[in-house]
């Protein structure tokens, strides 16, 4: 029996530590663990309300943007302007965020996810006249390799020509997503961490040529996803296909939905979005989203076992180092008592189960491709096709709503901050549902809580000791080669973990984890 | 065109506490790209050999740790260090945790007080790196602190030079890269009285806004969507040094004050206890007379 420790787990989001342990070449037990603390609910404390969207953006830079929008939604509830949003603020706040998840995702498969499935170093063999190929061939042949070796060797399996053109467009992707972001900027002031998306709306105000300089980078970007990111998606699928059968994990999905198209329903679980609300499994039935059913458990996470079972706005951390069923700092949010997966897969399955039109076809046009049935979505290349797929249905949405915009008129509703209130916002990050719960007292911040996707996928075994979804797909997995676990770190990077959000509330005093090596 | 005599600067990218935006915003600069920074001689015969980051390096795991363990022995003297994120110092740096060695978990802080010790010079990239930043709010519950600090209370001497913003423009931080490389460390005279270029961060975001003569005129924006100067909205241009005006952001499409929503202060060692409330307007003893470069 060996243990694999994989720390750090590098292209992703903060600090993550995998441990595996691996008997006759299967993986028979499985933990994460998130590594680093900063405390951001508890700076939040006693601050001005309005200045929550600030500071949770601050949680995580690669997903800022979603944190902004759950902030706000969360504001807007807390001061009763919900149903007060102007138009133009609902839909420059879609704009915004469609922009940050096309820029996020194309980052995730391009340069978080990749350099698992494509050999860079096959740029050797280049013979043709590409000067971006050319100058990373010269690169190649200078023969300092950093930041693309050391890795994992043996299995990447695309063709001389697969992974030259992937390379090429790995360098492409740099440019595509950094004009996402520029997209984004447009109507959102800057990147990262925007400052244009507040309670009560959106403080940019919107012109004709404000509208058209979106639209003509968004057309860029669309053909982008058309024709170079799905169809890369498709070649490494193709290549790896067995990666439809690895990594199902827990089968249960969870979607608070996203994009609002009407801005007049208070209730964030039930108002019409892009993206239904809701849960679904492998039956594909859905389930109406009910927020009461949350709780977060505590009985293997280092917290105090009185505290477990709380709702997220009644939410305490108390820490007990010592507790010796503990073994991770995230806690475990479980969805009426089951384990729920988050992230893009579970808001297209959801979506798709729902028969949404703009969703459905495309999941089903997908399945036909690779003659597999809708199971083969709960994979390690479902949640990649998912999120490829979430992409394009986002970025085609877009321009209609760039036309729904009235130039000159206001995005943005004022508001009187209450001397007491509650909030709940209620939105999809890139990597899935995030919830942010907040308590207004005498117009501070008495209490403020975030629930976050990697904390719903990375959370550990449960106070009825079903392990979290993560490390639900990781167990059973076959190991090929222990000192090249591929299979690990492509499934916890199809999850694209965001340990930065995860990990923001714990306490870890001074605990000295365990540590052993490969034996 | 690469030549046969390209230079190596090694570089290792060390992330401490951080929610990754300062790798983020770098990976936005325009000319050069990030590829250009990564692949290409940023600076004819020179290339930036990036040995370790996180967020792109292909690696894991303990060969991803000995190679940033091996630059720091083999280049002692020879590597600019970058560190991302504050150092969360309280309980012995148990707050953050990256790698392993031997039975024992290698905390953020022995990290960098090693690597700090062998470089050449350090980068201290975005605000919780230079000053502690959004980690180092009140109450601080991590113990955070910025590089400088730190590395103060270790008696360790290596240069710092710090770029703060939250997070910076990427600009500011090729452009010290790049300095470094054409002409080594800045002379003291070219660094503020808080380690930052004064080409970056030598002049007040209100002396070069575009809605200064608003202020002048004395009009004020009301609520956000107003024409006017922000400074009743709580707007903190008055109290920041940056180019952000001159410069804006992404590609030069918009920056803070241009979408309409104000200046939080970003790039300030203050940030963000001194500069919050962000929407409350500055007392009126704390806005600068022109001329007179008063300290925020």
């Amino acid at each position: 029996m060996g243990k694999i420790i994989i720390d750090p787990v590098t292209r992703i989001e903060g600090h993550l530590k995998v441990e595996a342990v691996v008997e006759g070449g299967v993986v028979k037990d499985a933990m994460s663990s998130g590594m680093l603390f900063r405390g951001i609910e508890i700076i939040l404390r006693d601050r001005d309300p309005r200045d929550a969207q600030r500071y949770t953006q601050r949680i995580c830079g690669v997903c800022p943007t979603s944190h902004s929008m759950a902030a706000t939604l969360n504001l807007d509830s807390a001061f009763g302007i919900a149903d007060k949003i102007p138009d133009n603020g609902r839909i420059l706040r879609n704009l915004i965020l469609g922009a940050a998840h096309i820029a996020d995702h194309i980052l995730h498969f391009y340069h978080l996810t990749a350099l698992d499935y494509v050999d860079v170093t096959k740029v050797l063999n280049y013979d043709g006249n590409d000067p971006a190929l050319n100058s990373v061939k010269a690169f190649a042949q200078r023969g300092e390799l950093g930041p693309f070796v050391p890795r994992y060797e043996g299995d990447y399996r695309l063709s001389d020509q697969g992974n030259i053109n992937a390379l090429a467009d790995y360098v492409k992707a740099l440019e595509m997503r950094r004009k996402a972001q520029e997209m984004l900027s447009i109507f959102g002031g800057k990147m990262p961490h925007n400052c244009a998306i507040v309670p009560g709306g959106v403080t940019e105000v919107v012109t004709i040529d404000k509208i058209a300089a979106f639209l003509w980078r968004l057309n860029e970007l669309r053909d982008f996803i058309d024709n170079v990111y799905l169809p890369d998606v498709i070649m490494v699928a193709e290549a790896y296909s067995d990666y439809f059968d690895i990594g199902a994990g827990c089968g249960n999905l969870l979607s608070y939905g996203s994009y609002d198209l009407d801005g007049k329903d208070p209730d964030l679980t039930r108002r019409q979005r892009l993206f239904k609300q809701g849960t679904t499994s492998t039956d594909l039935k859905v389930g109406q989203l009910d927020t009461q059913k949350i709780a977060e458990q505590v009985k293997h996470s280092w917290y105090e076992d009185s505290t477990t079972g709380k709702h997220p706005s009644q939410g305490m951390t108390k820490p007990a180092i010592e507790k010796k069923n503990g073994y991770s700092w995230i806690k475990s949010p479980r969805y009426d008592g089951k384990v729920y997966e988050v992230g893009p897969l579970a808001k297209v399955v959801v979506a798709y189960a729902d028969g949404n039109p703009a969703v459905k076809p495309l999941v089903d046009s997908t399945l036909e491709h690779f003659k597999a049935p809708p199971k083969a979505l709960f994979s390690v290349l479902g949640r990649h096709a998912a999120r490829a797929l979430d992409t394009k249905i986002v970025a085609d949405a877009m321009p209609g709503w760039l036309l729904q915009l009235k130039a000159g008129e206001s995005a943005y509703q004022p508001y009187e901050i209450p001397d007491v209130g509650t909030g709940m916002g209620l939105v999809e990050a890139a990597r899935g549902a995030l919830g942010h719960w907040v308590d207004v007292k005498d117009k501070k911040i008495a209490n403020y809580q975030c629930v976050v996707p990697s904390t719903w996928n990375m959370s550990p075994r449960d106070d009825k000791e079903q392990p979290g979804p993560v490390e639900q797909a990781i167990i059973g997995t076959k190991i090929k080669d222990e000192s090249n676990p591929f299979e690990i770190v492509r499934i916890v990077r199809s999850f694209d973990p965001c340990l930065a959000c995860a990990v923001h509330v714990v306490t870890p005093k001074g605990r000295t984890l365990g540590q052993f090596k490969v034996s | 065109m690469p030549t046969s005599r390209t230079e190596e600067l090694p570089v290792i990218w060390f992330q401490a506490s951080t929610c990754t935006g300062c790798s983020v915003s770098v990976l936005n600069s325009v000319s050069p790209s990030i590829k250009n920074v990564l692949i290409d001689e940023v600076i004819p015969g020179k290339h930036v050999n990036l040995r370790y980051q996180a967020t792109v390096m292909a690696g894991q795991g303990d060969a991803v740790i000995e190679e940033m363990e091996q630059t720091a022995d083999k280049k002692k003297g020879a590597y600019v260090l970058v560190i991302e994120g504050a150092i969360p110092a309280a309980h012995q740096g148990g707050y953050g945790v990256v790698g392993e060695k031997g039975e024992k978990p290698i905390t953020i802080t022995s990290h960098v007080e090693h690597l700090s010790r062998n470089a050449l010079a350090i980068i201290a990239l975005g605000t919780c790196a230079a000053f502690g930043g959004i980690a180092a709010g009140a109450p601080n519950p991590s113990g955070s602190m910025g590089v400088l600090a730190f590395l103060k209370q270790q008696k360790i001497t290596t240069p710092v030079i710090n770029v703060p913003g939250c997070p910076p423009h990427p600009d500011w931080f090729v452009g010290t890269v790049a300095s470094v490389l054409l002409k080594g460390l800045p002379n003291p005279e070219e660094l503020d009285e808080h380690n930052r270029p004064k080409a970056f961060y030598g002049k007040l975001i209100h002396e070069n806004c575009p809605r200064r003569a608003y202020f002048e005129e004395g009009k004020f924006a009301k609520k956000f969507g107003d024409p006017g100067c922000l400074n009743e909205l709580g707007c903190k241009g008055p109290v920041t040094y940056a180019d952000c005006p001159l410069r804006l952001w992404n590609h030069g499409v918009n920056w803070c004050i241009g979408s309409g929503g104000s200046c939080i202060g970003c790039v300030e060692p203050g940030f963000p206890d001194l500069l919050a409330p962000f929407y409350q307007k500055l007392s009126d003893e704390a806005l600068p007379v022109v001329g007179q470069g008063k300290r925020g």
